[in-house]
């Protein structure tokens, strides 16, 4: 069985200038491969090439070179797009529409009529949360409310690879845990889920793999414990009944000492140190273990440094393939 | 074809609620009021009065309705962003282009109808209330069927500026499409003197760049026979298939090339 999106090589220069003779690449050589039934993380700050990679698959745009399928057929592919669901990025739909016929309009697209496009549409504005506004103007709605039309008219057609742009955009907190839910709800179903998002909690919360764009290149592909695995830096150790005199002899060997409450203390100790040589001189004085934790980096820190070494390493490549272009 | 008529639908609705159709209350009254007012001033040439006005009105207002919904019909989808969406469900964008011009000729053509039939109303009435010795000195009947002759032509010029305002709305902004589509519109009603100018000219590179551009750009007096419908002269079934066939083979063509700009375009 095919791949849910396979891409490879693909890269997206837009050419610059008046005369158009400049180029800026967006996207490099981005090569990834999505197993079905996932749902796949596709992290990276705001102009690393996440909506263009996005764009590039649903043929918005068109790729410089590389390539790029869907279910084991070429994007652009009218048969793969009856199979797959979009939310762009900050939707923006028919101001003229209430959310029921834009549904109903997308619907009839499909090739739903009657009574199965009426009850598709009933039901997932029901899902989506904005069943009551069904009668709306979308004019009349917020970012948030579009951003929910937006996730529904994704759903319409039970996509089997669902195409997510920053789902979480313009949600509030409530609304972000409903489209956690509708996500998990999906791989549950067997769909595959593909979102981009610059929130990695978001992607903690939801992906097993995920890949990292910082500059229009790939930083990091694989599974989360996989990415942060090699991310450990410390210890932290969290003990309970420990006196002051205690604490004052462990200080100097400690990076960081902080307290909790009373007796109890957050110690923190580098990677090369024995946490379990620590634990035994601790409670020989009669302390407790409360909790004992590896110090990793969050998904932010390793987002933030691979962003900032890919972000020197790609501007300068770029800059010298820029000039090579010209 | 589905997706054609789905998309065609859509537009026909968006100009629905854009409040076009105003227009034909605009029409109703200009008429209404322009009749009577011509009825007070003029004795017998009123009917012939508001033909023409009736005509050049129907002409005028369908020409308001092309261009300034033509020019919209891909650029404002563009920039509103709607297009990302549309555009991932089972449309191509052949079928697109197709649609968005399918429907806003159905606009044009439930514009134009109605305006006809608001014509006639006008006309009606004009003939009920003139004294027959009056009518008798017409020089064509009041209600003459072959007004309608005049309106075909119109439609089909129109269908004709929709298609040049589609066509640049493909690749250009809505302002420079509008005024790129209004000289078009301008340049094809004299263009038939572009055909002649040798005669006027003495240099021969601008007689033979006029010759060019007699041959490119469409010749719209074709599709003027207000003044002969006006007068009662006769315009054949002849004259209006070929003139018809013409303005449906230009329509064709700019179709193709605005799918083939528009398939090729990035949606950055």
């Amino acid at each position: 069985m095919p791949s849910a999106i396979r891409i490879e090589e693909l890269t997206k220069d837009y050419a610059i200038g008046f005369w158009r003779r400049g180029s800026y690449r967006a996207l490099d050589r981005l090569t990834l491969d999505i197993e079905r039934g996932e749902i796949f993380g596709f992290l990276g700050p705001n102009g690393a090439g996440k909506t263009t990679t996005l764009k590039l698959l649903m043929q918005l745009i068109f790729p410089t070179s590389g390539r790029a399928e869907i279910l084991g057929r070429p994007v652009g592919d009218l048969d793969v797009r009856r199979r797959i669901g979009y939310l762009p990025e900050n939707p923006s739909f028919y101001d003229y529409l209430t959310a029921e016929e834009l549904l109903g309009y997308f619907g009839d697209l499909f090739g739903y009529s009657g009574a199965d496009r009426r009850r598709r549409v009933s039901n997932l504005l029901d899902r989506v949360g904005i069943g009551g506004e069904r009668r709306l103007q979308l004019r009349k709605f917020s970012k948030g409310m579009i951003q929910r039309v937006g996730i529904a008219q994704a759903l319409l057609n039970d996509p089997e690879v669902v195409f997510l742009d920053e789902p979480m955009s313009g949600l509030d907190p409530l609304g972000r845990r409903d489209v956690r839910s509708l996500i998990l709800e999906l791989r549950d179903q067997g769909r595959t889920v593909f979102f981009s998002s610059h929130i990695l909690a978001d992607a903690e919360a939801l992906c097993r793999r995920v890949a990292v764009v910082a500059g229009g290149r790939l930083a990091a592909a694989g599974t989360l414990s996989d990415i942060l695995a090699f991310q450990v830096r410390g210890w932290e150790l969290v003990i309970g009944g420990m006196s002051p005199e205690v604490l004052a002899r462990v200080t100097p060997r400690v990076r960081r000492a902080t307290e909790i409450s009373a007796g109890r203390y957050s110690l923190e100790l580098a990677l090369d140190q024995s946490p379990d040589r620590m634990l035994a001189e601790l409670t020989a004085t009669g302390a407790s273990l409360v909790s004992l934790n590896p110090i990793r980096d969050t998904l932010e820190d390793f987002f933030m440094k691979r962003v900032a070494e890919m972000g020197a390493g790609a501007r300068s490549a770029m800059e010298e393939e820029s000039r090579a272009r010209n | 074809m589905r997706a054609i008529r789905v998309v065609a639908v859509n537009v026909f609705r968006e100009s629905v609620r854009d409040r076009v159709p105003y227009n034909l209350v605009v029409f109703a009254v200009l008429l209404i009021a322009s009749s009577y007012l011509i009825g007070q001033l003029t004795a017998g040439q009123d009917v012939k009065i508001i033909k023409d006005l009736g005509l050049a009105a129907t002409s005028i207002f369908g020409l308001f309705i092309a261009i300034f919904i033509g020019i919209g019909l891909v650029s404002k989808e563009v920039e509103r962003r709607s297009i990302y969406a549309l555009l991932s469900k089972p449309v191509s964008r052949a079928q697109f282009i197709a649609g968005k011009y399918a429907g806003l000729v159905l606009t044009l053509a439930v514009n134009v109808s109605v305006m006809a039939i608001a014509f006639y109303v006008i006309l009606a009435y004009m003939v009920w209330t003139e004294p027959p010795t009056i009518r008798a000195g017409w020089d064509a009947p009041g209600m003459d069927p072959a007004l309608l002759k005049a309106v075909f032509l119109i439609f089909i010029e129109l269908m004709l500026v929709t298609a040049i305002a589609l066509f640049f709305s493909t690749f250009s902004t809505p302002i420079l499409s509008a005024a790129l589509t209004f000289g078009l519109y301008v340049a094809g009603h004299f263009n038939a003197d572009l055909k002649n100018f040798e005669k006027v000219v003495s240099s021969k590179a601008a007689a033979r760049l006029a010759r060019g551009a007699y041959h490119v750009l469409p010749d719209l007096s074709a599709f003027d026979v207000k003044t002969q419908v006006v007068h009662g002269l006769p315009v054949s079934l002849g004259y209006l298939g070929a003139t018809a066939a013409y303005g449906l083979t230009y329509v064709a063509a700019l179709l193709l090339v605005s799918t083939f700009i528009f398939s090729r375009r990035d949606f950055k």
